[in-house]
């Protein structure tokens, strides 16, 4: 069913665990309807420089977190917001029809990561100049 | 090494059954139906496996009919009986466990004006007698319940459920096909109208069944053909096929204790084993009632099709009650019938073992489960919720 680089991908995943303390984060699925994944983000000045993954799912799911992952190492937060399901699937060279839906929540869990990196930027922002006006 | 534990999906052809089989490829060959000699011949080959099959089974030959799959025998007997006495009445009961054959025959039915009630089993896949009371009325044309679940294993009170049927005018199906290699099924003591039987569960040929029809019952054909079958069936007899699920029965029924002893010896090896060195798994099924060569079990935290890829990489074949296949993940509808929440349900796996397993093999199983479940588990965001993380999805 699977190509042999989505096997490799699945047998041999890249990132697998958790930054502490991260820069950013982001969880998205339901174990009720399939898969979960959580990222997390190290990131230095607006660029990712690190990138870990959970992922609770299928085959399809574990070999698209870690291709994923790897993808969005180096490229600035910008460019990590245009990564696409496609991309990654295109990356794993193909994924079965019915597996498709398996690789959204890599990207969505990248842009949700994204998201928290600048909330989080932006609520430090807020305390400095809190603390500026004091 | 490879190891095959998968004896519930398909078993391999007996050697001795395939050699039963070959001669009815190349010498005789003739069309059972034929009026010349190479008929003759087939036609008597035919009659001795229908003789054999019904003398193990307890009833006579011509109550023993023989299709292309145990599906189709499912199929027969739900439909043909249903279609049958629709004048009768357009309610027909199965159990929320049934296999696929029967499952999504009553779909069928039930798409075309039928009623069907469904009924619950308990957490170890039990059906009771009290829910087949309070659903059968006398509308109720058909009961059907397998003997032996495929997933789990669990065995059912046939006798009793089929005498609650007959107290309401209804007939009583049973789907024997898991139950065959483990349990001396007889139509007598079980108390039933139609069973159906497949002979690839118990090392004989694939695409070969056959349905037990009880003398007096009537049920509309599904296949219209030609005379074959007491004109019940109709397709060119499939001879080698049907000799040699004959010849499987027998070697089946004559080792069926010393199978059955080794395989549970196997089987309790493998569950103490798993529950000693695994943590946070449940066993699907029941303990007392169930079939020796079925083991399912669910781990925590994990999916199914990642366990069932690595253990394929190892070399070992297993099944899974559930992969995500078609947009959403779907669950086994067994587990789901049994209570098992769905995401627990997701990580489910099947072990059925077999004659020929060794209990080398089932050592080398449990190391690679546990590999494979600890290697999908440093992967779960689940697991390291359960360890006290916590964040939101
Ligand atoms: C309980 C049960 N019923 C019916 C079938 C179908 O039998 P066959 O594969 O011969 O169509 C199977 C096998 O998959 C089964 O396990
Ligand atoms: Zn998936």
């Amino acid at each position: 069913m699977y190509n042999q680089k989505v096997l490799d991908a699945f047998a041999h995943p890249q990132n697998v665990g958790e930054i502490e303390n991260p820069d950013g984060e982001g969880t998205v699925g339901n174990a009720t309807c399939g898969d979960i994944m959580r990222i997390t983000l190290r990131i230095v000045d607006d660029r990712i420089v690190d990138a870990k993954f959970q992922t609770f799912g299928c085959a399809a799911a574990i070999a698209t977190s870690s291709t994923a992952t790897q993808m969005v190492i180096g490229m600035t937060v910008d460019e990590a917001l245009q990564l696409t399901n496609a991309r990654v699937v295109e990356e794993l060279e193909g994924l079965p029809p019915q597996k498709i839906h398996c690789s959204v929540l890599a990207e969505e869990a990248i842009k949700k990561a994204i998201e928290d990196y600048r909330a989080k930027k932006e609520n430090k922002t807020v305390d400095k100049s809190h603390i500026d006006y004091v | 090494m490879k190891v095959y534990a998968d004896h519930a999906a398909t078993t391999p052809c007996d050697k001795r059954v395939v050699e039963e089989m070959l001669p009815f490829f190349t010498d005789v060959y003739g069309n059972a139906n034929s009026q010349h000699f190479y008929g003759r011949d087939t036609a008597k080959a035919v009659a001795e496996a229908r003789a054999t099959i019904a003398t193990l089974i307890g009833c006579k030959s011509n109550e023993l009919y023989f299709t292309g799959s145990g599906t189709e025998a499912d199929n027969w007997a739900l439909k043909g009986v249903a279609l049958h006495k629709r004048d009768k009445g357009n309610h027909i009961i199965i159990s929320a466990i049934e296999h696929h054959a029967i499952l999504v025959a009553a779909e069928w039915l039930e798409n075309n004006g039928f009623r069907v009630t469904r009924l619950p089993v308990d957490s170890t896949g039990l059906v009771h007698v009290e829910d087949l009371e309070k659903a059968i009325d006398d509308k109720t044309t058909i009961v059907s319940v397998m003997y032996a679940n495929n997933e789990v294993g669990t065995i059912q009170p046939i006798r009793e459920l089929a005498d609650v049927a007959h107290k309401h005018g209804a007939l009583f199906h049973s789907d024997c096909v898991q139950a065959m290699p483990y349990l001396d099924v007889n139509v007598g003591d079980l108390g039933v109208d139609l069973l159906s039987m497949s002979g690839h569960k118990f090392y004989g040929p694939k695409g070969v069944g056959a349905l037990y029809i009880r003398n007096g019952v009537k049920l509309d054909k599904l296949i219209c053909g030609g005379g074959q079958e007491r004109a019940q069936r109709g397709g060119t007899t499939n001879t080698p096929a049907v000799v040699g699920m004959a010849r499987a029965l027998q070697i089946s029924r004559q080792e069926m204790a010393v199978n059955n002893a080794h395989i549970v010896a196997l089987r309790d090896h493998f569950e103490e084993r798993v529950e000693k060195e695994i943590p946070y798994i449940r066993q699907n099924g029941n303990k007392q009632h169930r079939v020796p060569s079925i083991s399912n079990y669910s781990f925590e935290f994990v999916e199914g099709e990642g366990i069932l890829m690595l253990l394929d990489f190892n070399g070992i074949a297993v099944s899974s009650g559930s992969a995500c296949s078609s947009g959403s993940l779907d669950p086994s509808h067994v587990l789901l019938a049994m209570g098992v929440p769905i995401e627990v349900s997701h990580g489910s796996i099947r072990f059925s073992f077999g004659k020929d397993n060794t209990m080398e093999e089932v050592d080398y199983i449990v190391d690679k489960l546990k590999e494979t479940i600890s290697k999908l588990r440093e992967m779960s965001p689940l697991f390291d919720l359960k360890k006290g993380g916590t964040y939101n999805v």
